[in-house]
């Protein structure tokens, strides 16, 4: 029903990202989105990859400071509109997101996000029958 | 003819005037210590002979009162057999052992006060080497001594109850501030307790009253210089000519920026709560090494590594034992500051030695903004989070020519978890460590998180530090 999103410390400085993508890179982990939130010092960057988990011990080991969480992967056809749609269902039942982004995966719109109140987007998603991914569809990708 | 005579005379009489007023300049020249206003002549000029055989006789006296009010004193000197009837002469003060920042921790918080609680009343704190602040308590007298002592070092610089004169160092658990104010009342100057903080205010005050002296740190003064600028106000517009400018290391360069950029002549104020705070020594007009009030505190400089007695001259870690103390006297108190004393009759007249420039720390003691910090406060601190792996890095720097304090630590892997997905998770941390750290050191600090094994393993003490000041 959700996916799993890695998040990784590094200083805004250079050199600290190539060292989290040479990790992946030896892992043999393909990255399928990404993207940093950032202040002056440091950013958070968010990864969804092919195997979230193995990736994830790959890159403890390697001293990085990473954690996975859980975000829901909303499918929706690449066309105009049908990201609003998406996030209408959701304004409209009251639930408020934390941060989004979005890639385009065979033909489809892929829509990040996360939500303070997880147990109430689940189930909007079921009730209004919206497709989302897990895991396992990432790892297909490979 | 007539004329001729008449001119001649002129010419003579003129002669006999230029004659008078190399006179006048000569007597003054020569005589010129008459000019200095000194505040206590009786103590500050005293012959050596004299001076010596009064810090004689207040050494027995403070060493036989620590001895039976003191344990932790009582049971060092047994320990090295002295009893207080072997301390007669200011030479036997070598002894005495000495006493650390470490016994003052150790016997936290009131184990090396010598009078009864009902007799202590002030009560300061400062900086300990981690978790407890040192507590220095004050008698009556003890407060009479410390204002005496800052009377004469305002006289020393000029200052006359005719003065209205400015405290903006802390005021609060510090003895900067309700230590200079004391003296600008014993002098009879009016005080304006400014404090630090609300610097616009106190530029308009420093105007609009023509206050004419100032006590705050060096870099508070320039700070105060950039204000002016910013707010337009020329120094034309204020009437400052006297600072009393301590609490924290400063330059020859400094100096000179300040009296240009204020219009005042700065003068250096040297003191330690251990030992009373602002005015253990100040320097007087010749700005040549600051006089100690060597009847109060008595000076010796050791090695600070084979604690041997060094001649005068030389530079070495500063000892201070308190001759009339009775709150918390300390004998032979390390102050860990480097310096070296400059004996000898001052062309002011004063007699006291003088003490050069702090030209460092025999610790790893940092003044940051005035205030005292040590590493091992803020280790103590990262050490109680179990957020941060046990490493720290301080980096200091001057920036607009104020102190800023950045401490870095890193993130432990173990805690960052998925809550840590936006930065505001992350600052909130960030927070948390910076409100600790204030409540800890009584100064900001900004936070600078780093990510695992990203800052140097330290090796020894100074590692832990980075800085950036140019002192």
């Amino acid at each position: 029903m959700s996916i799993h999103q890695l998040s990784i410390f590094i200083e805004n400085r250079s050199g600290t990202l190539i060292k989290v993508l040479d990790v992946l890179k030896e892992a043999n982990i393909q990255i399928i989105a990404s993207t940093i939130a950032d202040t002056a010092e440091y950013g958070i960057y968010r990864l969804i990859c092919s195997e979230p988990m193995r990736a994830c011990e790959e890159l403890m080991k390697a001293g990085v400071a990473v954690a996975p969480s859980e975000v829901f992967a909303i499918e929706i056809d690449d066309q105009p509109g049908r990201a609003a749609e998406a996030v209408k269902t959701f304004s409209e039942a009251g639930i408020s997101i934390a941060y989004m982004y979005s890639f385009l995966l065979h033909g489809k719109g892929i829509l990040i996000f996360r939500t303070d109140n997880t147990e109430l987007a689940r189930k909007i998603i079921v009730d209004s029958g919206l497709r989302v991914l897990c895991d396992e569809d990432l790892s297909k990708i490979n | 003819m007539i004329r001729r005579y008449s001119f001649g005379n002129k010419l003579k009489e003129f002669g006999d005037f230029v004659l008078l007023l190399c006179r006048i300049y000569l007597f003054t020249t020569q005589n010129h210590t008459k000019n200095y206003m000194i505040w206590n002549p009786n103590k500050e000029c005293m012959s050596r002979d004299e001076m010596s055989a009064l810090q004689g006789k207040r050494l027995h006296k403070i060493v036989e009162y620590v001895y039976h009010n003191v344990p932790f004193y009582r049971n060092k000197l047994q320990e090295l057999d002295i009893r207080p009837d072997d301390i007669q002469t200011i030479e036997d003060i070598n002894k005495l052992p000495f006493t650390t920042k470490k016994d003052l921790r150790d016997n936290y918080p009131f184990g090396l006060q010598a009078a009864p609680q009902s007799q202590i009343i002030r009560i300061h704190a400062s900086s300990g080497t981690t978790g407890n602040p040192t507590i220095v308590g004050y008698t009556r007298k003890d407060v009479g001594v410390w204002s005496e002592c800052m009377a004469r070092c305002l006289t020393a610089y000029g200052v006359t109850r005719d003065d209205i004169f400015s405290v903006a160092y802390g005021y609060g658990l510090f003895t900067g501030g309700l230590g200079a104010h004391y003296g600008v009342e014993h002098i009879g100057a009016s005080v304006i307790p400014a404090g630090t903080g609300n610097t616009e205010k106190h530029l308009k005050l420093i105007r609009d009253l023509g206050i004419t002296g100032l006590a705050c740190t060096p870099s508070y003064a320039l700070y105060l210089a950039e204000t002016m600028d910013k707010l337009g106000i020329k120094k034309e517009d204020i009437r400052l000519r006297v600072g009393a400018f301590g609490a924290e290391p400063w330059t020859e360069n400094m100096r000179k920026e300040i009296e240009e950029r204020l219009g005042l002549k700065g003068y250096n104020i040297y003191g330690l709560s251990e030992v009373m705070g602002p005015s253990v020594s100040y320097e007087c007009q010749m700005q040549h090494g600051s006089h100690i009030c060597e009847d109060h505190f008595y000076p010796e400089i050791i090695n600070p590594v084979t604690l041997e007695k060094l001649p005068a001259g030389q530079t070495g870690e500063l000892v201070f034992t308190t001759l009339t103390k009775e709150g918390m006297p300390v004998l032979r108190y390390r102050t860990r500051d480097l310096c070296s004393l400059l004996p000898g009759t001052c062309d002011c007249g004063r007699t006291s030695v003088r003490m050069g420039r702090i030209e460092g720390r025999s610790d790893d003691m940092l003044i940051i903004r005035g205030i005292n910090v040590f590493p091992s406060q803020v280790e103590s601190v990262v050490l109680s989070m179990p957020e941060f792996a046990p490493r720290y890095m301080l980096v200091v720097d001057r920036v607009n020519n104020l102190d800023t304090l950045q401490v870095q630590v890193e993130i432990r892997q173990e805690y960052f978890t998925g809550v840590f997905d936006t930065p505001a998770a992350v600052d909130k941390l960030e927070k948390k460590l910076a409100a600790k750290l204030k409540s800890v050191l009584s100064i900001a600090a900004k936070v600078q998180l780093k990510a695992p094994n990203t800052i140097e393993r330290s090796q020894g003490k100074s590692a832990h530090v980075i800085d950036k000041r140019k002192l």
